[in-house]
């Protein structure tokens, strides 16, 4: 990849409006994220309609500081990223749109990225990657282990087969009357309880990657209510931390032993409860005893949806060869391969 | 000055490229297929056979709602995004009126009709004298009052769109013989009168630029009147 790559990056998956330039695949030249959740809150979580009308109001805007922020026009792009999916589809479709019409405008090569390609490539903007990798993917919508053993190759050998981590935490804090979006709120009374109730752990099959946290859930709720019918107090902050603990239980062990039967140089931490403290500690520990073994865990900047991973992604798909057409659409359901 | 239009509110999808006020090429489809595969590969397709390329565009007029929300978010974000990164105007025209030019030859008023599901409609009041005049803005409400509103007006009415077809019996019912509609193939919308009417519009600011829905998300809707009875 020569050095000089410019990429232009957007992302509309969900409730951001994201754009950035990054350079030569690795470096963020400027990266401009309009977020809309003040206005899904009262909701209780995104709502697709609302979230289509922001990006319509703000893709523009967004692009425009991301040139200006990066002191560049359109001339100066090699080719326009855009998350394809998934994600809502409504959402999806005016990030896409509006990146169809800036690579016919300027007749620049268009690229569609995965998003949680994206998030794994956040991984790029901080350090080179080692191959083979393995990248844990935990985000509300995502529970993934993917490994990777080369730039662009995506193997997911596990995932959730029911309610990602994030949905867990989610759906958790709203029971405990926590308000959206909830997961820092467990994570902050997590470190405040001890996890003292016990919950199950689902291991699933011997040897299986993939994950299931709607057990879980369903036992955090029994147990708040029948605590509740007996008269009894629950302490919330105790009842945090037994769950965060029984996740994280999982996650890690989990994404140890793929590390070990993989034989990877690298484990990265990719998506949105990648900012949960206590998930990063664990892994932290984990991998500071596992020899050989690198442990990347980008700034919480990068954890969370921007466009300068989308773009970081399909820098590697350009220079790969990938190429989209401007029939391109928005794909909700799109598999990561 | 070359104008691009672009309608994909609802099923049809029309593009038209006018040059001083003549039409260059028109396109129409009218199949069941998403707007955000086949609108942009349309433009590039129609600007390709007539041997024009994207910078040659001077402004962009766009069919600006009502009608499907995600089918007036393509055309607007398209439209949007060329404006600005092509550095040229913006205009919005109303997606009712961008299916009332049968109406230009009709001595008496026009209404443009969109079916907005449990008996509603979006529709408005139009007339054309020399040019395009808005009678009644382009509103929701449920088909009986508009009829309501329109026997009290005492003229002969042209219902234009596709969807006439679902209120045309009561239509006929409450307005009997004043009540007048295009024929099929007048019912999909054509950019290219828009285009040209547009001329007379004054650009829009293309960074504020948003879709007219006239109605609210429904979880707004459920919101406010949750909020409603809380406070009373
Ligand atoms: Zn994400």
């Amino acid at each position: 990849m020569t050095n000089k790559t410019m990429i232009l990056g957007i992302e509309t998956s969900c409730d951001e409006t994201a754009a950035a330039v990054i350079r030569g695949g690795n470096e963020i030249v400027s990266s401009v994220i309009s977020s809309q959740i003040e206005s899904h809150k009262r909701f209780g979580g995104v709502v697709p309609e609302i979230a289509s009308r922001h990006h319509v109001e703000q893709m523009t805007l967004v692009v425009e500081k991301a040139l200006e922020q990066a002191s560049c026009s359109m001339d100066d792009i090699d080719a326009i990223a855009v998350t394809e999916g998934p994600g809502l589809v409504g959402a999806l479709i005016i990030g896409v749109n509006a990146a169809k019409a800036l690579a016919f405008a300027h007749q620049k090569p268009l690229v569609g990225v995965h998003h949680i390609a994206g998030h794994i490539y956040a991984n790029r903007l901080v350090t080179e990657m080692q191959f083979p990798l393995l990248s844990l993917v935990v985000s509300g919508g995502h529970t993934e282990l993917v490994l990777m053993r080369e730039h662009g190759s995506f193997e997911v050998i596990g995932e959730t087969r029911d309610d990602a981590a994030g949905e867990a935490y989610d759906k958790v804090a709203r029971t405990i009357g926590l308000p959206y979006p909830g997961g820092p709120h467990i994570d902050r009374l997590a470190h405040e309880g001890t996890p003292s109730i016990k919950l199950p752990r689902a291991w699933l099959e011997e040897g299986s990657y993939d994950f299931s946290f709607s057990g879980l859930k369903s036992a955090v709720i029994n147990t708040l209510h029948n605590a509740e019918q007996r008269g009894e107090d629950i302490d919330v902050k105790d009842l945090a931390a037994s769950f965060q603990d029984s996740v994280i239980d999982v996650l890690t062990e989990k994404t140890k032993r793929a590390a070990q039967e993989y034989g990877v140089k690298q484990v990265l931490l990719a998506g949105g409860v990648a900012a949960n403290k206590g998930l990063r500690s664990r892994l932290t520990d984990m991998f500071d005893e596992m020899d050989g073994v690198e442990l990347v865990i980008p700034p919480l900047s990068l954890c969370t949806d921007n466009a300068a991973m989308i773009a970081a992604a399909g820098a590697v798909h350009f220079e790969q060869g990938r190429r989209s057409s401007l029939g391109m659409n928005a794909n909700p359901g799109l598999e990561l391969k | 000055m070359i104008v691009l239009a672009i309608d994909t509110s609802n099923q049809p999808l029309s593009l038209a490229v006018v040059k001083d006020d003549a039409v260059m090429g028109e396109l129409t489809l009218n199949i069941k297929r998403n707007h955000s595969i086949q609108a942009m590969t349309a433009v590039e397709s129609l600007l390709a056979t007539l041997d024009l390329s994207a910078d040659q565009i001077e402004r962009i007029v766009v069919a600006k709602g009502p009608g499907s929300y995600t089918g007036v978010r393509i055309g607007v974000t398209l439209a949007k995004t060329l404006a600005w990164s092509l550095k040229i105007p913006l205009v919005g025209v109303s997606s009712l009126l961008s299916l009332s030019w049968p109406g230009k030859q009709f001595d008496g008023i026009v209404s443009p009709i969109m079916n907005a599901r449990r008996g509603r409609v979006y529709t408005g009041l139009y007339t054309f004298d020399e040019t395009w005049v808005e009678l009644e803005e382009d509103r929701n409400l449920s088909m009986e009052e508009w009829l309501d509103l329109l026997a009290d007006r005492e003229e002969a009415v042209l219902f234009c769109g596709a969807d006439v077809d679902v209120f045309w019996e009561q239509i006929q019912a409450r307005l009997g013989d004043r009540a007048k509609r295009v024929s099929e193939s007048e019912e999909v919308p054509r950019m290219a009168e828009m285009a040209i009417y547009a001329s007379e519009l004054a650009d829009e600011d293309v960074h504020e630029f948003v879709p007219n829905y006239i109605r609210m998300a429904e979880a707004e809707v459920n919101w406010l009147k949750e909020q409603e009875k809380n406070n009373g």
